[in-house]
């Protein structure tokens, strides 16, 4: 326990003072706890419960659109907001918009998880590859309705209110949204941590490894997956409302429901750390970000390409991830106890 | 355990390394050479555009060196761009111009391709006190929101094609009917530029009391309307709109080739730069085309000279007749010469001042910033497809032809 | 809400069922060839939608810088593009059989992502055609059109169709796709290089996406970045017709075609992929319900 304690604080440490080291770099910083969180909440499925899930996307879009729109349907009508493209500007006065964001933030979960519940109804009672794909049309599906609903600027975006002036410098705007980030990180990586060491944790895995037998053995699976999607909306939408309010506008189809990048990103993340495990999609996300970071600006035009080869790479030849792979190679320091004899013969796969 | 904590260990100590590099670099003045920033999309559904823009800026930026450069007082110096990929994507434009101004310490920046990036990027340049001059975010939203920052060369959106309701309007007059009486319909693609395109035309056809009689929208990935325009072909209205990037444009023409579908007016962006006239055979003919720019008009300049010189120039080093996109991204530069030039200093304050007071002539056209960093003294321009040359039919002082109305029936063509 | 249309204008149903019928026969054929490998080596193919696009590239580049009239490059695109999967499956999919779909769920999406920028990078962003120069035909007063590409690509997809069929049946490389998709181990020990039936399994679908390619460029416009539709579209058909069953393939590509012509009418344009998307998500729930009275689950 003093092992946690002392991670924890590295942690804590890291969090705090990270703003401080590389004041250029706040709102890079922001986005890599997002992707961390991502990636883990994404993991809830993918990794712990054996949903392959595309569509968790939908939940960070859902959030993002909830969010702003209490924050502007709170003062002011929507309608005129997002009337022609957005056109007129309405200021919120510092009060106005502290209370617009804590309200914004507490639905923007709240509507992630109603729709977790609504939809994990149909779609989690379908499985494998039909879940997958399922989802991928339902990411993809929410995008293109998005654009399509005018009151919410359809195709043209919706701005979301900006950072009274009279508050303070941008500068402390991105701090705001720096130890937002990082709070709704560590919210996110504290819970996972917790509910996986619980009954919880072990029936999700159950469900994972054989979902007939866990049915069979009395465990009401379809309520366990549910909770489990609800997790991953309910930080997912947090994280989608601060993206949004980072961003200062939303656009439809490649800032909310962006089921080709983002969308794509948390499953390479997870995968690339080890999907399943906890660190694993932590290390994924840090690691994947900054890959990212470097061939995004290296190589103009080629990024794609690049993404491509490596989801590729990842998927085929490097399935079990970083922690997967450390796994096996030092099992003794996850705390595994290994029968040399009686395991040589099996290929770990 | 013990693993964990050293791979945190090690996996932040490279971390730390990477943004202590990625920080050092570049800053805004370097010896003798003046660095702007720009976030074009070179992947992505714009890379076409993005291109073009990216050409124009280059094009400038050459000519401005050759000729000596930008003096500043009393010294030369050359211009050079920072250039990052935007992937045609508004949150990652956000992104870099986050990273040009923070990371890459970047002072003077160049717009993107198209409305929607221009409209994620302004906030932050806004906010962070640095000049901008873009050259395709047309997006009226993007003038209204106060900006000091912004300045566009370009005219706004919704005025690409309000001239042709009323050229529908005019011509419904002299034919004898009421414009009231005419009937439009719409098909406009879902993006903001589309959209404030579209913003333009309701209001004029509000104004003439004209009917709209099919409001179709498009979704950014789609390549067949044909049930939109099945639907004009039912209800014979006067004008059709249609804008959508070339992508739409294309699509529209292309099908409304197929089916034979009689409109007496039919009106679109970026032909232009689709090239679809050709492309198709002939199937554009007597389209009218909203455009910022045409190499006819008779603006000239002191570096480019006149549009055909900027044509001539152009096509010599990339092997094509320049679209507008690319010629009021050549402008941008101008004007950012023009500004260091008159404000005579690298602050960004001074500049800010001295853009707004840009007033001066282009091959592009006058510009002139408004208060809100518009562009207020280049009028749009309207084109009609005929023999396969692009016409100018209105604004009337530059008109070099007429107006062929109504566009023959598709029976009557050869 | 646009009902109102259909009583104004009744032809236009006329329109609607013939333009549903004729893009599904392309859907249809796609579909096919994502049953095929799907049944055969248990993979789901993502990037069965940037194929198609690449065969239409294909066209596109012989038409545009030739100057060959797009109906004869039909082969030419379909032969590409059974080479490049050809090479993509000795590459990549070769590794993916046999293990989680999940797996090649994924690994083709990242193989789209690498088409679609490549085709981006290649053939550029602008939107291009292909035109077949077949002309127009109309029905009822001039108020149905029928453009004759459409009705030629109809006929072209039923006769690849036909083919396919046929080579399965009778010749000895389709007995053996056949029998390996039956029992795997059973055609091995019966003397089946199955390694080499799963290479042109693959390289076949690559063949007739290229065809539907081709179709695809002459009836619409091309994109680089248009074929998750394509792929989704042909899954939908997949999971309502189920692997294998050729003609229920066929009436779900037109079913979904028609639907998708009177969603386009009726809700409007702007909703049109949502709506395809969306109904994927329904089938697949629907599916899914009526299998759990039996307790079951789709597989």
């Amino acid at each position: 326990m003093k092992k946690d304690l002392v991670i924890l604080l590295i942690i804590l440490l890291i969090g705090i003072t990270s703003p401080f080291l590389f004041p250029n770099f706040v709102v890079n910083l922001s986005v890599v706890w997002l992707f961390i969180l991502f990636s883990l909440t994404w993991d809830v499925q993918g990794g712990q419960m054996g949903y392959n899930s595309f569509g968790n996307i939908v939940f960070y879009g859902l959030g993002m659109y909830t969010c702003a729109l209490v924050q502007v349907g709170l003062f002011f009508s929507i309608g005129e907001w997002t009337e022609a493209g957005g056109e007129k500007t309405f200021l919120h006065t510092i009060p106005q918009y502290f209370t617009g964001l804590g309200v914004g933030l507490i639905f923007s979960s709240i509507i992630p998880v109603l729709s977790a519940i609504i939809v994990g109804l149909g779609l989690l009672r379908v499985r494998g590859q039909y879940f997958a794909i399922g989802t991928l049309g339902l990411g993809i599906a929410a995008g293109e309705i998005a654009s399509g609903i005018e009151v919410i600027g359809g195709g043209q975006g919706m701005t979301v209110p900006i950072w009274p002036r009279a508050a303070g410098t941008t500068d402390l705007r991105n701090l705001v949204f720096y130890y937002l980030s990082f709070a709704s990180f560590l919210g996110t990586f504290l819970f996972l941590r917790w509910i996986y060491q619980t009954r919880f944790g072990l029936t999700l895995n159950a469900i994972r490894d054989d979902e007939d037998k866990a049915e069979a053995m009395g465990i009401p699976t379809m309520r366990y997956k549910i909770i489990g999607w609800c997790i991953s909306a309910f930080f997912l939408g947090i994280s989608g409302a601060l993206m949004g309010n980072m961003n200062g506008y939303i656009d439809p189809i490649d800032g909310a429901f962006t089921g080709s990048t983002v969308g794509l990103w948390m499953i390479i993340m997870a995968l690339l750390g080890g999907k399943g495990t906890l660190w694993g999609p932590i290390i994924g996300a840090v690691l994947f970000y900054f890959f990212k970071e470097f061939f995004w600006m290296q190589f103009l035009g080629w990024q794609y390409v690049a993404l491509g080869l490596l989801v590729v790479v990842v998927v085929v030849f490097f399935p079990e991830g970083l922690m997967g792979w450390l796994k096996r190679k030092f099992p003794e320091k996850f705390g595994e106890v290994v029968d040399k004899e009686r395991t040589s013969g099996i290929h770990l796969d | 355990m013990k693993t964990f904590r050293k791979t945190m260990t090690c996996l932040l100590s490279t971390f730390a390394l990477f943004l202590c590099f990625s920080s050092a670099g570049y800053t805004k003045v370097d010896g003798d050479t003046i660095l702007l920033g720009a976030a074009v999309s070179l992947t992505g559904k714009y890379s076409t555009n993005g291109k073009h823009t990216k050409n124009g800026y280059d094009l400038a930026v050459k000519l401005i060196n050759d000729r000596g450069g930008v003096k500043v007082k009393g010294k030369k110096y050359k211009l050079a761009i920072k250039y990052y990929d935007d992937e045609s994507n508004s949150s990652r434009a956000k992104e870099l111009a986050e990273r040009l101004i923070k990371q890459d310490n970047i002072k003077f920046l160049l717009g993107p391709y198209s409305s929607g990036l221009t409209k994620a990027m302004a906030p932050i340049i806004d906010a962070a006190g640095i000049p901008m001059v873009e050259a395709n975010g047309a997006s009226r939203s993007l003038f209204t929101k106060g900006y000091k920052y912004l300045f566009a060369v370009l005219s706004a959106a919704n005025q690409y094609l309000e001239s042709a309701i009323d050229l529908a309007a005019e011509k419904a007059k002299e034919s004898g009917k009421k414009p009231s009486q005419v009937k439009v319909a719409l098909a406009f693609e879902q993006d903001p530029f589309s959209l404030d395109v579209r913003l333009g035309v309701v209001e004029a056809a509000k104004r003439h009391g004209m009917k709209i009689v099919v409001d179709g929208k498009l979704p950014k990935a789609l390549n067949d309307m044909s049930a939109i325009l099945a639907k004009v072909k039912a209800l014979r209205p006067d004008v059709l709109v249609v804008s959508g990037h070339s992508k739409g444009a294309m699509t529209a023409i292309k099908q409304i080739q197929e089916m034979k579908v009689d409109i007496p007016l039919l009106a679109m962006t970026h032909c232009d730069a689709a090239k679809i006239n050709k492309k198709l055979g002939g199937g554009g003919e007597y389209t009218l085309c909203a455009a910022q720019w045409h190499k006819s008009l008779s603006y000239k300049d002191s570096y480019f000279g006149n549009g055909m010189d900027y044509a001539k120039r152009f096509e010599k080093v990339y092997k094509y007749d320049p679209p507008y996109q690319s010629a009021e991204s050549s402008a941008a530069l101008l004007v950012w010469k023009s500004a260091f030039e008159r404000s005579n200093s690298f602050d960004t304050k001074k500049l800010r001042d001295a853009l707004s007071k840009t007033n001066m002539q282009t091959f592009y056209g006058n510009i002139r910033f408004g208060k809100t960093g518009q562009n207020i003294a280049k009028p749009m321009v309207l084109f009609q497809v005929q023999n396969g040359k692009n016409a100018v039919v209105a604004p009337t002082e530059w008109a070099s032809s007429k107006l062929i109305w109504p566009a023959p029936k598709w029976s009557e063509r050869k | 809400m646009d009902l109102m249309i259909f009583t104004t204008a009744p032809w236009l149903n006329v329109q609607a069922i013939f333009d549903g019928i004729m893009i599904g026969a392309v859907f249809s054929l796609i579909a096919y060839g994502m049953a095929l490998i799907w049944g055969v080596m248990k993979i789901i193919n993502v990037c069965q939608g940037e194929y198609v696009i690449l065969g239409g590239y294909i066209t596109f580049y012989l038409y545009n810088t030739y100057g060959i009239n797009p109906l004869y490059t039909i082969p030419a695109a379909s032969l590409f593009v059974f080479l490049v999967s050809f090479a993509i499956y000795k590459l990549v999919i070769v590794k993916v059989i046999e293990r989680d779909l999940f797996v090649s769920i994924l690994a083709t999406f990242g193989l789209s992502i690498i088409i679609q920028q490549l085709m981006n990078t290649i053939f550029g962003a602008d939107v291009e055609v292909a035109q077949s120069g077949l002309g127009t035909e109309f029905l009822f007063d001039n108020m149905v059109t029928v453009p004759v590409t459409r009705v030629f690509s109809l006929i072209i997809a039923v006769l690849v169709a036909a083919i396919v069929v046929i080579f399965m049946h009778y010749s000895k490389l389709g007995r053996a796709i056949r029998a390996t998709s039956q029992n795997k181990r059973a055609a091995k020990v019966l003397g089946v290089d199955t390694d080499k039936v799963y290479g042109y399994t693959y390289a076949i679908n690559g063949a007739i996406c290229g065809v539907a390619g081709s179709l695809v460029a002459m009836t619409f416009t091309l994109h680089p970045y248009i074929g998750l539709p394509y792929t989704i579209r042909s899954f939908m058909i997949v999971i309502t017709a189920g692997l294998g069953n050729f003609a229920a393939i066929i009436t779900s590509g037109m079913g979904l075609g028609i639907l998708e012509q009177y969603a386009d009418y009726i809700i409007g344009t702007q909703f049109r992929i949502g709506f395809v998307f969306l109904l994927l998500v329904f089938i697949i729930i629907w599916r899914s319900r009526k299998l759990l009275k039996k307790r079951e689950y789709l597989k």
